[in-house]
């Protein structure tokens, strides 16, 4: 990316409000990496100007960046929907207190889910935070948003909330290149009655927070945000973000109001444009949040069946909306489900637990895919950590025969307070880290067990043994991730003893460590054609029209994981 | 509303869908047209199915392609084409016949995009040049030559 003033370049939107924020003079940004909120903190870290974190969470990465506002400079935090849950703390809070320097929230929400736990639509929570909520369409107006937002933030004494969804974050445009506005620190004066949140003035920050909303809706009702485009009267279709794209295309005569400053509502500018037109429609994905406002409002207007409050909204679903009818199929659509890498390293593992029929509490990264067919080695999935304490809830109620799995990121994130809940609470049994040295599935970011910041700086790296001994964990082993044998005996040994013990299985993950060794070959004399190797799940492994294993040689790279679980010899390392 | 072209890029996770809709969104930028680029990233890159959505005209409002709205199917996986055929408009075109000669040439796993790629620049106006300067910002200079005379092998192909 480049940062000479006119130039058009071809941004998505995330890249796009990175760079708006930029421009805008941000001079802080923290996050913590989550579809598809991740690339706009890696944007932002390629300008020299911006200091750049990943930070251990999200609940850190938002304080640290509200720190910085406070101390002065304008600051943005930025995470994917379910990653502002686990800041939830600091933000509700952080409404009453105001800012000093602005502060902009980002929020990227991906309704139908494409690699979440659950699609919550977090428009709702700038209401209950009482933040302004602005939402962008596209990559531009993301972009053109961001001076706003920083000006809104200072001018009102709020923290702003930006929520992308998936299509906008994840949507290419023309972007024109402007050039950054130099913003001087404001430097930190103290006002215990403002930064200091205890009873009673967190009591008169509520009175003051009520005014500052009506100031924020007296805004909204003004904001060049909220367009109102008049055409044909029959039809007035109020609708945000992504959403006005669809209907705009579906419907180019019909009019609208497309909310741009969607919190606080604009309640007079909703009653000027239903009085203009003939029917009001609303068209809004996940949740009911305009719909609801309008019948608050007396507004009589036409609402989605709610059957479309799941999933995410297509073009081609406008007319079908709009008429009210349900949605036509409330399954999601049939789609290559996604695998683990020739050669991953979590394979190996979850071959053993498999193998040995183990109950096994999961957590979130690339591993979750040990859940699927044909490994189905993983029982549950919730959240970030709760690998580690559900965990505990299983062993104490089930006994032994159950694991629990993290990886190395998420163990860093918020696996290390369970850990320690567990040792507290005397819980036995085995945890395994799966340390692939980087966060795999958001696009192999450093963490702080890598040794390297988002910026490319080496740092001190956290020892992850060192960790656990520290948390007071009984026995500490360290295997290979592709050694199945000696996980499998390990495992039976800690599996019987009352202790807590810790097994890291510790091998790179293959898309950072893009080494090859000899690929693997099927001895057509040894193979009985048992299929036990298919079980491993690797997509080099194919059932060729003989019945026989045929090896993908332009996909393999020689992890032997598949070696070891053929009893008949037949899968052999190959030559160097 | 002045037209729109629609085009559906389909495959599977390490194929190289993604790079090969970025090349011709990059293309159809430097011909002097709005652009929209849609898909979606992690989890449904390992190995799953990958689409991405590439609009380009005059204006682009939504930036995805309306399912029986596209104009062209470029699809790099059999299994994929089948499952999208769908996003086809009456009349449109499906590239898969050249997916099968790419097999046939022998053109190598790493450059099927590539390749696909200059098929798809055969089937549309848009001026070589553009290409060539697509081409350069997305592959680096060690790899370009060779992208460039495969990228010319697929543009070959259409006509012949």
């Amino acid at each position: 990316m480049t940062k000479s003033a006119e130039q058009t370049v071809f941004l998505s939107g995330d890249e796009a409000l990175a760079r708006g924020a930029y421009e805008a003079g941000v001079a802080f940004a923290a996050s913590y990496p989550g579809t598809p909120a991740t690339e706009i903190l890696e944007a932002l870290a390629q300008y020299p100007e911006v200091n750049a974190q990943w930070s251990v969470n999200e609940k850190v990465a938002y304080e640290v960046a509200f720190g910085a506002a406070i101390a002065g400079v304008r600051a943005i935090f930025s995470a994917k929907h379910v990653g502002l849950n686990v800041a939830m703390d600091p933000l509700m809070t952080s409404a009453y207190v105001g800012v000093n320097a602005g502060f902009v929230i980002v929020t990227a929400d991906e309704p139908g889910l494409h690699s979440s736990q659950n699609e919550q639509d977090n428009r709702l929570l700038a209401k209950f935070a009482k933040m302004p909520l602005l939402e962008p369409s596209d990559p531009s107006e993301a972009k053109l948003m961001m001076p706003y937002a920083f000006s809104l933030s200072e001018r009102l004494d709020i923290p702003v909330i930006v929520r992308l969804t998936t299509r906008v974050a994840h949507t290419k445009e023309n972007i024109t290149l402007g050039s950054r506005t130099c913003v001087e620190p404001r430097g930190f004066k103290p006002d215990p009655a403002k930064y200091v949140m205890v009873p009673r003035n967190a009591y008169m920050r509520h009175i003051d927070l009520e005014k500052r909303l009506l100031a924020l809706q007296a805004e909204a009702e003004t904001s060049a945000f909220n367009k109102m485009e008049i055409n044909d009267p029959a039809v007035g279709i109020i609708t945000s973000g992504v959403s006005y794209l669809y209907a705009k295309e579906a419907f180019p005569n019909a009019s609208f109001l497309k909310l741009g400053f969607s919190f606080p509502f604009p309640e007079k500018l909703m009653r000027e444009f239903a009085a203009k037109v003939k029917e009001v429609l609303v068209i809004e994905e996940l949740e009911p949040f305009l719909e609801e406002e309008l019948a608050r409002l007396g507004i009589r207007c036409r609402a989605r069946h709610p059957s479309w409050r799941v999933g995410e909204l297509r073009p081609e679903d406008m007319i079908e909306v709009a008429a009210g009818r349900a949605r036509a199929s409330v399954e999601p659509a049939a789609s290559r489900k996604p695998v683990m890498c020739p050669g991953c390293p979590h394979r190996g593992v979850y071959s053993v637990l498999k193998k040995m029929k183990l109950t096994v509490t999961g957590d979130i990264g690339c591993y979750t895919l040990g859940a699927l067919a044909p490994l189905s080695a993983m029982q549950t999935c919730l959240c970030m950590g709760a690998g580690v304490t559900m965990f505990e809830g299983f062993r104490k109620v089930l006994g032994k025969n159950v694991v629990g799995i993290i990886g190395d990121g998420t163990f860093v994130h918020s696996g290390i307070a369970g850990l320690v809940n567990a040792v507290y609470n005397l819980s036995h049994g085995v945890l395994i880290i799966l340390d692939n040295a980087t966060t795999a599935m958001t696009g192999t970011q450093p963490h702080p067990a890598t040794g390297l910041t988002v910026k490319g700086v080496p740092t001190k790296a956290l020892v992850l043994e060192d960790m656990c001994k520290a948390c007071g964990v009984d026995n500490v082993d360290i295997v290979s991730a592709y050694d199945t044998p000696a996980i499998e005996r390990v495992l039976r040994e800690r599996l019987d003893q009352a202790a807590l013990s810790v097994i890291i299985a510790r091998t790179p993950c293959k898309l950072i460590a893009r080494t090859r060794a000899p690929q693997v070959r099927c001895n057509a004399a040894k193979c009985v054609k048992c299929y036990m190797c298919l079980n491993t799940g690797c997509p080099a492994l194919i059932k060729g029209e003989d019945g026989l294993i045929r090896i993908d040689q332009d996909i393999c790279v020689g992890c032997y994981v598949c070696v070891s679980t053929c009893k008949f010899g037949a899968l052999e390392k190959g030559a160097v | 509303m002045s037209k729109v072209i629609n085009i559906l890029f389909c495959g599977t996770g390490g194929q190289g869908v993604l790079k090969a809709a970025e090349v011709t969104g990059v293309a159809a930028m430097c011909a002097g047209f709005h652009v929209k680029k849609s898909e979606v990233h992690g989890m449904a890159q390992r190995g799953g199915s990958v689409e991405s959505h590439l609009r380009f005209g005059q204006q682009v409002f939504s930036p995805l392609v309306p399912k029986g709205g596209a104009d062209i199917l470029l699809p790099f996986h059999s299994g994929e084409e089948e499952r999208l055929r769908g996003f086809l408009k009456p009349g449109g075109l499906n590239l898969l016949p050249f997916l099968g000669r790419a097999h046939e040439k022998g053109v190598e796993r790493m450059f099927l995009n590539t390749y696909m790629v200059g098929v798809l620049a055969g089937h549309l106006e848009l001026g070589r040049e553009f290409w060539m300067q697509a081409l350069e910002q997305e592959f680096r200079a060690k790899k370009l030559a060779e992208n460039i005379n495969v990228f010319l092998a697929g543009f070959g192909e259409v006509g012949a």
